[in-house]
């Protein structure tokens, strides 16, 4: 177990060894950073070609169909399929398009969602680049992403993309604040930003200890993702398909793979820091097992929200965002300070919570204390929420309760 | 310096990987333009008026909003990293920040700087 767990440490080690006998000690370091780089990428690249069948499979399934099962067993070529149409489509650059911005935007919006993965611990002791302000350098990224849709919708030279790239990045933007605001109450509790330390101080997963987080977490993450029900910019009944309308073969293709690469990377994320990252669930498995196990588990529950829910307007996600999202994480920011004065997780960079019962004592408190501060979210917004029911009672459809006298809402 | 020279060595091929797809798809794709083909999009009607349009102020009201929570998550971070060696006051003073920024979301939500009509 411990041999499979560390074969892609192995491999490595065995590797740089093998060229440090033709090569001087820097180019090897620098041989086997690009090599990283590629192999991480590709690696994600796969994960894509792998993710597009997994969800249209199970959104399938979700609508009473079957999906692609055409193209290989079960379908399993249909991404094949996919990858040879889009490479042989014609490139039809639109009248007028900015030539450099217009070629660029495709590129540039890819380049982020990968970048995420260099900080990403995939298993005990795999990470290509241990930062020490690795939760920053995320958050960084997000907004890189918003910068190539801009691009991409400008460039395009077409009022709809124009529409569609603001209401992306006004999206992405907005529900980047509850996004940041989680990560800072989670680095709040471990006391550093470096992730492989989010991942060694969560003995029980941050998903128990900060529950209410956690599903703010997930909401907003699809948000961010532009995935439904946040997926006003590329719906195919809204304004046409938003910022990729006049991008053709290859290049839609590379915004459909930054989309799922970031996709990916974000299940990565939830994964390293509120399920506990490497660390194994009970089952004794490699930790890039479990890595992948969980990250595949967050997908599914994507990709479940996608067959599940409709489309959210424009206006509602705003409001959602800005009137509840905000100040809920702002607030959870300021409980959960309390609760560290009183419990702390970590002192002086090392875990003080020892033990089976220490970590259950620690659970408790802040399970408790999310539940108590859920409940006082819930008595705050009583009357919207009272409200929303009303309008939604109202609109029932006819012939049930066509005694009471309907009511504009 | 070694993260940081993974993650330019990630940034590099961030950039590579794409730019080889859309190569390839240059050589491999037929190329047969005309000016039916790349005209501008607009429902199968011909366009009509600048492309360029003005559009609504509501999104730099939001990208203003979100500058300003941003700034306060720039000050929250070091402050979240630092916090278990701080004292009590370390919190009292991040309380009332918070509570300032607060007051503010509130101040805009009245206002209506936050609904998008």
């Amino acid at each position: 177990m411990e041999a499979l767990d560390r074969i892609f440490i192995r491999i490595g080690e065995a590797f740089s060894t093998f060229l440090a006998q033709y090569l001087p000690a820097p180019v090897v370091t620098v041989i086997g950073m690009f090599l990283s780089a590629i192999i991480i990428s590709t690696f994600a690249a796969l994960t894509f070609m792998l993710l597009t069948w997994l969800e249209r499979k199970f959104v399938g399934r979700m609508q009473d169909r079957i999906g692609p099962n055409r193209v290989g067993p079960f379908g399993l070529l249909q991404p094949i399929a996919d990858a040879i149409k889009m490479f042989t489509k014609e490139l039809i650059t639109p009248a007028g398009a900015h030539k450099v911005v217009y070629n660029l935007a495709p590129i540039l919006v890819v380049a982020p969602s990968l970048m995420i993965f260099a900080v990403i611990p995939f298993g005990r002791d795999m990470v290509a680049a241990d930062l020490d302000v690795g939760v920053l350098y995320l958050i960084a990224l997000s907004s890189a992403t918003e910068v190539a849709i801009l691009m991409a919708g400008w460039a395009s030279r077409n009022k709809f993309s124009l529409l569609g790239a603001m209401r992306a990045v006004a999206q992405m933007l907005s529900y980047e604040v509850p996004l940041v605001l989680i990560l800072l109450t989670l680095v709040l509790m471990a006391g550093s930003m470096r992730l492989t330390d989010l991942v060694a101080v969560q003995g029980v997963p941050f998903a128990f200890l900060q529950p209410v987080a956690f599903v703010i977490f997930i909401v907003a993450a699809a948000a961010e993702l532009n995935r439904t029900p946040f997926d006003i910019p590329e719906a195919e009944s809204e304004l046409v398909a938003g910022y990729h309308t006049e991008y053709g073969g290859m290049k839609f293709g590379l915004f459909m793979m930054a989309e799922f690469i970031a996709a990916f990377g974000m299940a990565a994320l939830v994964t390293t820091v509120f399920l506990g990252g490497w660390r194994p669930w009970l089952i004794p498995l490699p930790s890039w097992l479990w890595f992948l196990i969980k990250t595949y588990l967050v997908l599914f529950v994507f990709i479940w929200f996608r067959g599940t829910f409709p489309r959210l307007r424009i206006d509602q996600l705003q409001a959602f965002c800005w009137k509840f999202l905000v100040p809920v994480t702002l607030l959870n920011v300021i409980v959960t300070g309390v609760v560290v004065t009183f419990v702390p997780l970590v002192r002086n960079g090392e875990v003080v919570v020892r033990g089976i019962g220490g970590w259950a004592t620690v659970t408790v408190v802040y399970f408790a204390v999310n539940v108590v501060f859920a409940l006082v979210v819930a008595w705050l917004y009583r009357r919207p929420t009272l409200q929303a029911v009303q309008q939604i009672q109202v609109g029932q459809p006819a012939g049930r309760g066509l005694s009471r006298e309907v009511q504009t809402a | 310096m070694k993260p940081y020279a993974v993650i330019g060595a990630f940034l590099v091929i961030g950039l590579l990987l794409p730019l080889m797809t859309v190569m390839a798809a240059t050589l491999l794709s037929p190329r047969k333009p005309n000016p039916i083909k790349q005209d501008i999009y607009e429902c199968g009607l011909k366009t009509v008026g600048e492309t360029w349009v003005q559009f609504k102020v509501q999104y730099y009201i939001y990208a203003l909003i979100f500058v300003v929570f941003d700034i306060e998550v720039v000050f929250l971070y070091p402050w979240a990293v630092a916090y278990n060696q701080l004292g009590l006051f370390a919190l009292v003073e991040m309380l009332i920040f918070a509570g300032i920024l607060l007051a503010g979301l509130l101040y805009a939500w009245r206002k209506g700087a936050l609904s998008w009509v």
